[in-house]
């Protein structure tokens, strides 16, 4: 399919009548100049005829050109003819002009009303809040049923889930708490210098890390990692009808996928946080001894003296409300996913984005209850 | 225009066909035939350059395909699912091969691509996404855009898998319009016996058990002529059973 170049011959015209000649052969790569040296051979004559006796070969894209030509022609009431063009050339010229793709041809698109667009992206809207209540009305049947029969919970699941999303994120999770206990300690031992309180670290650390930074942190963690990977495989599910399949198989999908999920992640997401607590202070530990020159026999008494039961209860219930908060959204995120590959996609980066979200949001009312129940 | 000898194929270093030797002559339509399981996607897929081969050698066109610097491809294909591009429209999805392969300005590359949507009975379509299609219209898009940069050789697998009659047949008949109009050589998997009469100039048969081709030629000449039973199995749709009775 090599360019072997073409030639357009210059017009005859006589009367109302052109006659264009074209000769050598058309290919792909010469569609270009084609399209360029038709525009300005062809002219605005009633009747013109396009000569291709002496076209040896064409290719797709210039039979195509050229039937755009023709269509052109057609649209603005001039006639076109192709002449003489040999057996193959005549062929192919035929395949396409046997369709008109002339927009001036076709029925005009209908341009949507705008207050037909704000009701479609309302009922859309609408619809979504119906899928997600009914969402969450289906979980509600299946967590009543699981807490009557604990038997038929899928717990083989729930234990390799556990694995997957809680032993498996260990590694970066005692990365992340142990940076973010080093740089509260930082932070906290340059502000307390200031008033001569750098004793206080220890309490300022521990009671930080264990009551918000700790459960925040892991939270996030799981989220890109669990969230993320949890929609985009249920949406893949999704996607490839496997979801369809457990339903006319007459498993819930809800107990056969969402809820070993969301037990596997609510009952990793307290351990992974109690890791990260414990390292996050460790590297606030490490940084009193190192830097501040504080023995830690003096840290370990000040933190035992700071921190309640509650200060690490509450923030593990955190943690706890945050891995079902987890795993539900990705759940649901994973079987709203629409369309192929694109779809899944959307539903991922939609699961991340809302998690998220809720996570601050409800860290917030956790704030304020707790503020408010004095714990 | 492909030429294999003594081609062993599979994955993981296990040969799953043996010893195939044939050629696909420049014109024709040439089908892979077997049953479920016997290699033919994967001996399509060794021929595109996707999978590499485990023994012997291959060409199209004096090139083995695969391998090296990426390179205007001398072939299109259509897969089994389509593989249209889930966040291109149509037209993106046509225009992609255009605008990366030649130096073709975009209002050229527009116009041939709304005529090569025609051809494959698309026009109008332009700015639809591949999720709002049937799985006939996708496997006509996947067509246009193995057509976008006109080549001589095409590579269809399963076209008609999971279409309706009507759809298969509409199908087959652009096939045959591409091959006989175009000249576009095409190879075909397929186990559709409609299409292999229809369409196909030659065939090739694969068997799972035998772990290599069992026959070669004329599917009709196959059909009415051949003694070998697996060969008359599949062409007579019989099964053992059916034989036993026989």
């Amino acid at each position: 399919m090599s360019s072997t170049g073409f030639q357009l011959h210059p017009p005859e015209t006589d009367g109302g009548s052109r006659r264009v000649r074209i000769s050598g052969a058309l290919t792909l790569d010469d569609a270009g100049s084609l399209r360029r040296g038709l525009v300005q051979a062809l002219g605005s004559e009633e009747r013109t005829e396009l000569d291709l006796g002496d076209v040896e070969h064409i290719e797709g894209a210039a039979a195509a050109i050229l039937a755009q030509s023709w269509g052109d022609a057609v649209c603005e009431g001039r006639a076109l003819t192709f002449t003489h063009a040999k057996g193959p050339v005549r062929e192919i010229l035929d395949l396409y002009t046997a369709r008109v793709a002339q927009d001036c041809l076709r029925e005009p698109p209908q341009r949507e009303p705008i207050v037909q667009q704000v009701g479609r992206e309302s009922y859309r809207l609408f619809q979504t809040i119906v899928e997600v209540l009914d969402f969450l009305g289906r979980l509600g049947r299946s967590v009543g049923w699981a807490v009557r029969r604990p038997s038929t919970v899928r717990w083989a699941d729930v234990t390799r889930l556990g694995e997957r999303h809680g032993a498996d994120g260990v590694p970066i999770t005692l990365m992340i708490g142990f940076l973010i206990g080093l740089i509260t300690a930082f932070q906290a031992a340059v502000q307390l210098a200031k008033f001569g309180a750098d004793v206080f670290m220890a309490e300022l650390l521990s009671i930080s890390i264990t009551r918000e930074l700790g459960p925040l942190m892991t939270a996030i963690v799981l989220a890109g990692r669990s969230g993320a990977a949890i929609a985009a495989e249920l949406g893949t599910m999704k996607v490839g009808e496997e979801v369809d399949a457990l339903d006319t198989l007459g498993l819930d999908p809800m107990r056969f996928l969402v809820l070993p999920r969301i037990l596997a992640v609510s009952l990793v997401a307290p351990l992974l946080t109690l890791l990260c607590d414990v390292v996050g202070v460790g590297a606030g530990l490490l940084i009193a001894v190192v830097q501040l020159d504080l023995g830690w026999q003096g840290f370990l008494i000040s933190i035992e003296s700071a921190l309640s039961f509650s200060d690490v209860f509450g923030g593990l219930f955190k943690a706890w409300v945050f891995g079902i908060i987890i795993a539900t959204l990705a759940c649901e995120r994973g079987l709203a996913t629409r369309g192929g590959a694109e779809g899944v996609g959307r539903a991922t980066t939609g699961a991340v984005v809302a998690i998220l979200f809720h996570l601050i949001a409800a860290d917030a009312m956790f704030a304020m209850l707790f503020n408010l129940w004095g714990i | 225009m492909i030429r294999a000898r003594n081609l062993a194929i599979g994955y993981n270093g296990t040969a799953i066909q043996r010893r195939l030797d044939f050629d696909v002559q420049q014109g024709e339509v040439f089908l892979i035939l077997g049953g479920s399981g016997c290699g033919k996607s994967t001996l399509l897929r060794t021929l595109i350059g996707l999978q590499p081969a485990i023994q012997g050698e291959f060409q199209i066109e004096g090139v083995v395909p695969g391998g090296g610097e990426p390179r205007k491809p001398g072939f299109g294909v259509l897969f089994q699912s389509s593989a249209l591009f889930g966040s291109l429209t149509l037209a993106q999805n046509v225009a992609l091969p255009l605008s990366t392969w030649t130096n073709l300005d975009q209002d050229t590359i527009q116009t041939i691509v709304r005529w090569k949507l025609g051809l494959v009975g698309l026009d109008g379509f332009e700015n639809h996404m591949p999720s709002e299609l049937s799985g006939g219209m996708r496997k006509r898009a996947g067509i246009a855009r193995a057509l976008a940069l006109d080549p001589p050789l095409l590579f269809l697998d399963e076209p008609g898998a999971g279409l309706d009659p009507i759809t298969s047949a509409e199908l087959d008949g652009l096939i045959h319009t591409l091959n006989r109009g175009f000249g576009v050589t095409v190879v075909i998997v397929t186990h559709e016996l409609q299409s292999i009469y229809e369409i196909g100039d030659r065939c090739i048969m694969l068997d799972r058990d035998a772990g290599t081709a069992i026959a070669e030629g004329r599917p009709t000449d196959l059909r009415d002529h051949s003694e070998d039973p697996r060969v008359r199995r599949f062409f007579h749709r019989e099964t053992r059973l059916t034989q036993g009775h026989a």
